[in-house]
């Protein structure tokens, strides 16, 4: 009954489908649409209807990748990919579907920047429109939930995940499975599914893309996450700064429980799960599990100590399962396709694919889905097309505030959460910054510095006071104004931040400078000066 | 041997160190006995002079004249003590931090006098944007806070220096009193 | 969760074995026996916040530090709360809180009655290394019977928490992040003419600084008192009972 209620919501568009030959998708998500994207979709519907072309559809769809060279558009079935489309364009592209190329806008996607990804979070997002909740359907969506609704035990669910080694896409990269069956087996009156999509750090999109291209596929992981723990309730809760997600999640949200996808009796069966979203309002630390939690419940965003743990302790004081965006989009593939078979992507200890924003001083910009323990030399290179302008190479920082720049010479280091740590980095949610010769290695760790001194929610004195003066010795070295000792102090701050700040954003802030520290001292050493400059003395 | 020699230095405080130091009452005597007092708001020497043993500095770094001394006095000195909370922390005159030196002059010179409201400018030294402490400037062997540190503190300590150990002292003495 | 929980714990402290109920803190097993922790934010009586980060111990077999008000004993835990490490942490974070604000003793109302100017000498911090922010902060002083001045607040959060704990009138809360944190009456109003606050000065006695006084109190005259709180605490578990 579950699987027949599915196949209806997804017969209408399989119709359509039939009728249609030929599909022009224009990306809808947000980069493609901060260039006039919705512009773009808006003149080749009305031309297409101009036309009478009734074989011929024209539909928004999510993040296809290159977000350098939006507006995005891709003709299908023919999959001529076309960059930094206008209006002036439409035509063009319409007659040359079937006929010869429209060459003025039209890029090879037989590059590495394609071939060398492996999309499972992302397998939908070039194709669906992420506004209809029956395109996701027809796309195999909700058939993860419809067989764990349907045949699966809530310890098969976890037995799954477990099996698949999937580990927390948020950063930290806790293993998931152990997590959701510490939340299975927890007690009490009832327990809470958290979405954190308070993606902050600078340079980074993914969870964005995910969001704004593929919404019902974060949902179908909740819902999944919820029947395997025996949760009734959960929240998204998003940064307000996502508008184009926020509306998309609304409506995802709205569709599936109308269609009885969501919410009561999910899919016909006797698992209830209503989700509903919560918005962050502008603080980084939220991103943080207890912080958000805190946020959710109405309280000012700040993290208490842990333990006790979310899934111990978390919503109300109920036991709370908190996953990141792309982890919860990672669960339809793994339910569908097995633990296995996701288990067989990876390394040893890093399963699976991992969504990158790659960003910073590299030709093809933009969001790219890899599997886990391929080289930086490969993203940066292979599928980033290397670094532009005839500027080499100079370090590339994964992890936003929280991470390291990793330079040259560990390029053909394998990507995965214990490589990154180990050279002073850490995966992160997937940010990516390729810095060139031209990068002050300096400059950058007080601009992550400056960050984290401006998101500490002021809670905790090292990460309150020690973001301070490190940002403040920083600048000093920078102004040519810092001694030997000075940078002796930088490094006692980062070693007490570090170790006795409350919580992970303190703890990590000090990353940006040891890891430039490891790797460019040179360039400290270089702007230090004998002696401290004389007190300046007040103007005449 | 030589007799050791002591320097006292007087910059940007009250004199209340200097007031504890002879709060030492009899014991300056001893003090005497055992070393030289060769520069001092207490004694008549013009010149910080050249290999003092143990140089003792009250108050906090205000002026440019300031900066010039205690890098003197750095340079001439084997052991440097910090005494007192001004040359600690920049205490009472470290109030006028959070406004500009502009402010505090036309409120000090201007602002809240009947005759003559003028600025002055010649002969005297500039002051400084921010007061700071001495060891902010320069290398500082001891700290001994207190408003002022009591005698008792400042009489233990010397001696111990003069004994030729480092005293420990610190849990005798805090900031403020 | 999957072990049964045992009544009684045995753990060492500085190579001291003590007895602890499950569920205790290290910081309350240690305070039962006479082992000091130094702590700044914690107050018996109040929940433990767990920001000041002055009680870190160590865990033998663990690199991390943990906060000794907020971690719950185990069997077999092996504390160690004075180390070379631990010192040195603590008196940084104690230069960093004397660094963040105009912390001046000696004008003070609160000297020789202040918990930060105790912490200080306790710990051997005679100097800040690090350079003063000197940061301005405003005085509140619109309230007839007491002040708040945030030049002397540590950002321990007692009088937020005496006030919704106990009193139950919310009076304060934090505003503002990071180094722009600061306590705040009534959504940022002025005392005097906060609606909620029902006059009953705890916060001013739980304040372990100079921040929240009574007036008419000059330099080194404000002591605090504050033994009052953990039978408060006590009477209100009882009628809640």
């Amino acid at each position: 009954m579950i699987h027949e209620m599915l196949e209806e919501l997804g017969s209408g568009i399989a119709k359509e489908r039939e009728k249609t030959k030929h599909e022009i998708r224009v990306c809808t998500a947000a980069g493609c649409m901060s260039n006039g994207a919705d512009k773009v979709l808006g003149a080749f519907q009305s031309e297409l209807k101009e036309r009478k072309q009734t074989a011929c559809k024209a539909k928004g769809v999510g993040c296809m990748g290159p977000c350098a060279g939006g507006p995005v558009v891709v003709t299908h079935p023919d999959n001529r990919m076309h960059h930094k489309v206008e209006v002036s364009d439409v035509p063009a592209i319409i007659d040359s579907i079937g006929a010869a190329a429209y060459t003025a806008r039209q890029v090879s996607t037989d590059t590495p920047f394609y071939k060398r990804q492996q999309k499972i979070v992302l397998e939908n997002c070039s194709s669906l429109d992420p506004e209809r909740l029956e395109d996701y359907i027809a796309h195999d969506g909700y058939q993860g939930l419809a067989h764990v609704l349907s045949e699966m035990s809530s310890s098969e669910v976890i037995q799954e995940i477990m099996a698949s080694g999937l580990r927390g896409r948020g950063g930290a990269g806790y293993p998931t499975g152990l997590k959701w069956s510490t939340v299975a087996k927890a007690g009490g009156r009832k327990k809470y599914v958290v979405c954190n999509a308070d993606e902050g750090d600078p340079g980074a999109f993914m969870d964005r893309s995910v969001l704004e291209s593929d919404p019902h596929r974060v949902i179908e992981g909740m819902a999944i996450a919820a029947v395997a723990v025996g949760a009734e309730e959960g929240y998204l809760y998003v940064r307000a700064e996502y508008p184009l997600a926020i509306s998309r999640l609304h409506k995802a949200i709205r569709q599936a429980e109308r269609a009885g996808v969501l919410g009561k009796r999910m899919l016909g069966s006797t698992h209830d799960f209503h989700v509903q979203i919560r918005l962050g309002a502008g603080a980084f630390v939220c991103g943080e599990e207890t912080a958000l939690l805190a946020s959710i419940e109405g309280k000012a965003g700040k993290p208490r100590p842990r333990p006790p743990y979310p899934a111990e302790s978390g919503l109300w004081g109920y036991s709370t399962l908190i996953n990141n965006v792309e982890t919860f989009a990672s669960i339809p593939a793994i339910i569908k396709n097995g633990g296995d078979w996701y288990a067989s992507i990876g390394t040893e200890s890093s399963k699976g694919t991992k969504v990158f924003a790659l960003a910073g001083s590299v030709t093809n910009t933009g969001l790219i889905e890899v599997p886990m323990g391929i080289s930086l030399r490969e993203i940066v290179f292979d599928i980033g097309g290397g670094v532009p302008d005839g500027r080499s190479f100079k370090a590339v920082q994964t992890g936003g505030p929280s991470g390291g720049c990793i330079p040259a010479e560990h390029l053909d280091t394998p990507v995965d959460f214990e490589n990154l740590a180990k050279l002073g980095s850490i995966m992160g949610s997937g940010g990516m910054i390729v810095m060139d010769d031209t990068a002050n290695m300096i400059d950058v760790a007080r601009y992550f510095m400056e960050f984290s001194m401006t998101e500490s929610c002021g809670k905790c004195v090292p990460c309150r006071v020690g973001t301070v003066h490190m940002y403040n010795l920083l600048g000093d070295i920078l102004d040519g104004k810092a001694t030997a000792k000075d940078l002796a102090l930088l490094e006692e701050l980062c070693d007490v931040t570090r170790t006795a700040s409350l919580c992970g954003l303190g703890q990590s802030a000090p990353n940006p400078v040891v890891s430039t520290l490891q790797y460019f001292r040179s360039e400290y050493d270089a702007l230090l000066v004998e002696e401290a400059p004389a007190v300046p003395a007040a103007k005449e | 041997m030589s007799r050791p020699k002591i320097a006292t230095l007087w910059l940007d405080g009250c004199s209340g160190c200097h007031m504890s130091i002879l709060d030492m009452d009899q014991r300056i005597l001893e003090l005497a006995s055992r070393a030289d007092i060769v520069y001092s708001p207490l004694v008549d020497t013009k010149e910080f002079p050249e290999g003092v043993d143990v140089a003792i500095v009250e108050g906090a770094i205000s002026t440019d004249e300031d900066v010039h001394k205690i890098r003197l006095v750095r340079s001439r000195s084997k052991f440097l003590i910090s005494l007192g909370d001004c040359a600690i922390t920049g205490n009472v005159p470290s109030m006028r931090n959070p406004f500009s030196t502009q402010e505090i002059l036309e409120r000090t010179f201007v602002e809240n006098t009947t005759t003559n409201p003028i600025i002055p400018s010649e002969d005297i030294p500039k002051l400084l944007d921010k007061v700071v402490p001495l060891h902010h400037v320069v290398d500082v062997d001891l700290h001994l806070p207190g408003c002022p540190p009591p005698a008792d503190v400042i009489w233990e300590t010397v001696t111990k220096l003069l004994d030729g150990e480092m005293p420990e002292v610190t849990i005798k003495t805090r900031f403020g009193k | 969760m999957d072990e049964q929980p045992i009544a009684i714990k045995t753990l060492t402290i500085d190579g001291k074995e003590v007895g602890a109920r499950s569920g205790d803190t290290i910081l309350q097993v240690a305070q039962e026996h006479g082992i000091w922790i130094p702590t700044l934010c914690f107050l018996d009586g109040l929940t433990a916040y767990g920001s000041c980060r002055i009680c870190m111990v160590e865990l033998e077999g663990n690199n991390r530090l943990f906060p000794a008000c907020v971690t719950k004993v185990y069997e077999g835990m092996v504390v160690i709360i004075h180390s070379p490490r631990l010192e040195h942490y603590r008196r940084v974070i104690v230069e960093m809180l004397l660094s963040e604000r105009p912390h001046i003793c000696s004008v003070c109302v609160s000297n020789g009655h202040c918990e930060l100017q105790t912490m200080a000498q306790l710990l051997g911090v005679t100097s800040v290394r690090y350079p003063y922010l000197m940061r301005k902060h405003d005085v509140d002083a619109s309230n007839h019977r007491f002040l708040h001045d945030d030049n002397r607040c540590i950002l321990c959060g007692r009088c937020v928490r005496v006030c919704s704990e106990i009193e139950g009138a919310h009076t304060w809360a934090f505003s503002g992040r990071g180094v722009e944190s600061r306590i705040v009456t009534d959504l940022d109003q002025p005392w005097g003419e906060s609606e909620s606050c029902t006059g009953c000065s705890k916060c001013v006695h739980v304040c372990p600084t100079g921040a929240l006084i009574e007036k008419g109190r000059s330099v080194a005259e404000m002591a605090k008192r504050r033994q009052f709180l953990p039978y408060l605490t006590v009477m209100r578990k009882e009628d809640a009972e």
